[in-house]
């Protein structure tokens, strides 16, 4: 018999569960309820799912809405679009981080690892605003530019494609530092030797032996930057211009601008089942990949 | 010429010596045993043949060439890991011919190699299964396989059988020396187990602290050791230190000085006797011989061990054919003697 006993055991399963439902299967329910309502003025701005005598006043026009203005179809393929390069970079970026933090002997590993995870000690508004400060024309890196020679008048690095992009790569780089190196140093050292043995040269060794091995770290990283990214608001909305369309500004205007519920609950219903699906594919991948 | 030529190696982690001007040199077609207590610095001299490690100083030659500035993926050698390290991602016959994609060999010749090392090492069947789904003894044979593969000249074998169980060990020892045989390559071997060195080697060379004390036959380092750390180290010994007149060892205690061999060198003041060697008598004898009391008698199958406690509070090891060790008992007064040339004198 176990130590814990039949109640341990339920309660041990039953609390996770309970967060699970209430914290998120609910309020997806209730925001999937404010989906299927009308827009109205008064408190709750919505009209009730019910009529009189119990008859369901339910309505798809939120969600033939959406289907039909090719503006949310953009904005999800534009999110999706940002979101995926974004992913690209930080993991360019990050996988060498990576390595270089495993790899590195044992003091400094722990020092490289603190300053990987610093930036979360300031508020990520901040930082985001910060970046602001850094790419305007008459900001630090412009001045820096024109003072240095290189350019003569100061270049557009804010309110555009590029600067959003930044503001990802930046803000979501540790999520993808962590996990690679978490796999990286589980990864058994002479593995790595065996093939160098086996005449593989170093390049070979990486792409044979240590990326394929380390792929479920690359895997949780991505997502962890895919998914975030995706229905980002934040940056798009500091470091984006005019022309970003992302959703989750498109959700934040439908709330707080149009204050029509309705429809930004069915934008967000849409943008949970265009995550979930790529997540279930991702964790088939990764237990596929874990079982070898 | 030797193949393997390690000329004044030394290696240091820091403060710690791991390998102090070590040279030897192995013929080609030998087996080769590299034997010593753990943290002998035999593994640091292993992956400084393998290329793993840099010599501080010195210089290792394989069949002539000096190596010691190649990386692992240039030298003609393959190792074979005490933890095996197969890739876990890709199947046994992939992992078989891992080695020999990075020669470009052609996959026609690729696959009949694959399949012909499967066969030696008898696990055609196996080809397509991952290493986790293999025993122990199976993914032994696959890392030994692979290794190999590329009919390297030297093939390095880190412990090969100390993750096997006792039984399986003695009959994948049987196996290796075939295997070896039938191969003709050159096999070095780091074992810290005296009896899978003299099993399998003709050669052994006898490390402590990062020194090599004694390189010789495997009959060689048994029956003739060069110091009191060989004769300690492999197989059991009973070691007596006195002092010496002419031809006699004078011990604190025993009446009797114990004679000494004749090739005995001079200068040498200590004796080992293998317990084999000792002879046990129920009545006192004429010249030479030891009064002692039987401690305890372990039965081993063919052989009998006999803990004695002698006079001056020796302590002494007899190992006895099972059949004459019946009238020892427990407790019993007996007098150990040996043929004085049947034991060793060292002077370190």
């Amino acid at each position: 018999m176990s130590g814990i006993g039949r109640l341990g055991r339920l309660v041990l399963i039953g609390v996770p569960f309970l967060w699970f439902l209430l914290f998120f299967l609910l309020p997806l329910l209730i925001v999937f309820k404010i989906s299927l309502a009308r827009s109205a003025i008064g408190i709750p701005p919505y009209t009730a799912l019910f009529g009189k005598g119990l008859s369901l006043a339910a309505t798809g026009d939120n969600f033939a809405r959406i289907a039909g203005d090719p503006l949310y179809l953009y904005a999800y393929l534009d999110s999706l679009l940002y979101a995926a390069l974004a992913t690209a970079f930080a993991l360019l970026f990050g996988y060498p981080i990576a390595y270089a933090i495993a790899r590195a002997p044992g003091v400094w590993r722990q020092l490289l690892l603190f300053f990987v995870m610093l930036p979360f000690w300031t508020s990520f508004l901040i930082r985001v605003y910060a970046w602001i400060a850094i790419l305007k024309p008459n900001g630090f890196l412009n001045n820096l530019l024109i003072a240095s020679g290189l350019v003569a008048s100061p270049l557009p690095l804010l309110n555009n494609f590029f600067s959003v992009e930044l503001g990802l790569v930046y803000s979501y780089l540790p999520f993808v530092i962590l996990p690679i190196y978490g796999s990286l140093v589980r990864l058994d050292e002479r593995l790595v030797e065996a093939a160098a043995d086996l005449g593989a040269r170093p390049a070979v060794v990486f792409f044979r032996v240590t990326l394929p091995l380390t792929l479920p770290g690359v895997a949780a990283g991505a997502l962890l930057v895919l998914i975030p990214a995706i229905g980002e608001f934040v940056i798009p909305a500091l470091l984006g211009g005019p022309n970003t369309l992302m959703i989750g500004k498109v959700l934040w205007d439908e709330f707080f601008q149009n204050h029509d519920w309705p429809a930004a609950a069915a934008v967000a219903i849409v943008l949970v089942l265009g995550l979930a699906v790529p997540i279930l594919l991702a964790q088939r991948f990764l237990e596929a990949e874990a079982e070898g | 010429m030797a193949l393997l030529e390690v000329v004044g190696a030394r290696k240091r982690f820091g403060a710690v010596s791991a390998v102090e001007d070590v040279a030897f040199a192995v013929e080609r077609g030998e087996f080769f045993a590299l034997l010593g207590p753990s943290g002998c610095g035999k593994t640091t001299l292993l992956r400084l043949v393998a290329g793993f490690e840099t010599p501080d100083a010195g210089k290792i030659l394989i069949d002539g060439a000096d190596v010691t500035a190649l990386p692992p993926y240039a030298r003609p050698v393959n190792m074979m890991f005490q933890s095996y390290a197969l890739f876990p991602h890709i199947d046994v016959a992939a992992n078989i011919a891992f080695g020999l994609r990075q020669e470009r060999m052609d996959r026609r010749r690729r696959a009949e190699r694959v399949a012909e090392m499967l066969a030696l090492v008898q696990m055609a069947d196996f080809a397509h299964r991952r290493a986790h789904e293999l025993s122990g003894g199976q993914q032994q044979r696959v890392a030994l396989a692979r290794a190999l593969a590329k009919m390297p000249k030297l093939l390095l074998l880190d412990e090969p059988l100390a993750a096997l169980d006792r039984k399986l060990r003695a009959q994948t020892r049987l196996e290796l020396k075939q295997i070896q045989e039938r191969v003709g390559i050159t096999f070095l071997v780091v074992t810290h187990d005296q009896e899978e060195a003299l099993g399998l080697a003709s050669r052994v060379a006898v490390m402590d602290r990062g020194h090599l004390i004694q390189v010789g036959g495997s009959a060689e380092i048994y029956e003739r050791p060069n110091s009191r750390f060989v004769a300690d180290f492999v197989g059991e010994v009973n070691l007596f230190e006195g002092v010496r007149r002419g031809s006699l060892l004078h011990l604190r205690g025993i009446e009797r000085p114990i004679p000494l061999p004749r090739d005995a060198p001079d200068g040498a003041a200590i004796l080992a006797v293998r317990p084999e060697k000792l002879l046990l008598y129920q009545e006192e004898q004429g010249g030479f011989a030891i009064a002692a009391t039987v401690v305890s008698s372990d039965y081993l199958g063919g052989s009998t061990l006999v803990h004695l406690a002698g006079e001056g509070g020796l302590v002494l090891k007899a190992r006895l054919p099972s059949a004459s060790a019946e009238g020892v008992a427990r407790g019993g007064r007996v007098w150990a003697s040996w043929p004085p040339d049947d034991a060793v004198a060292l002077d370190r």
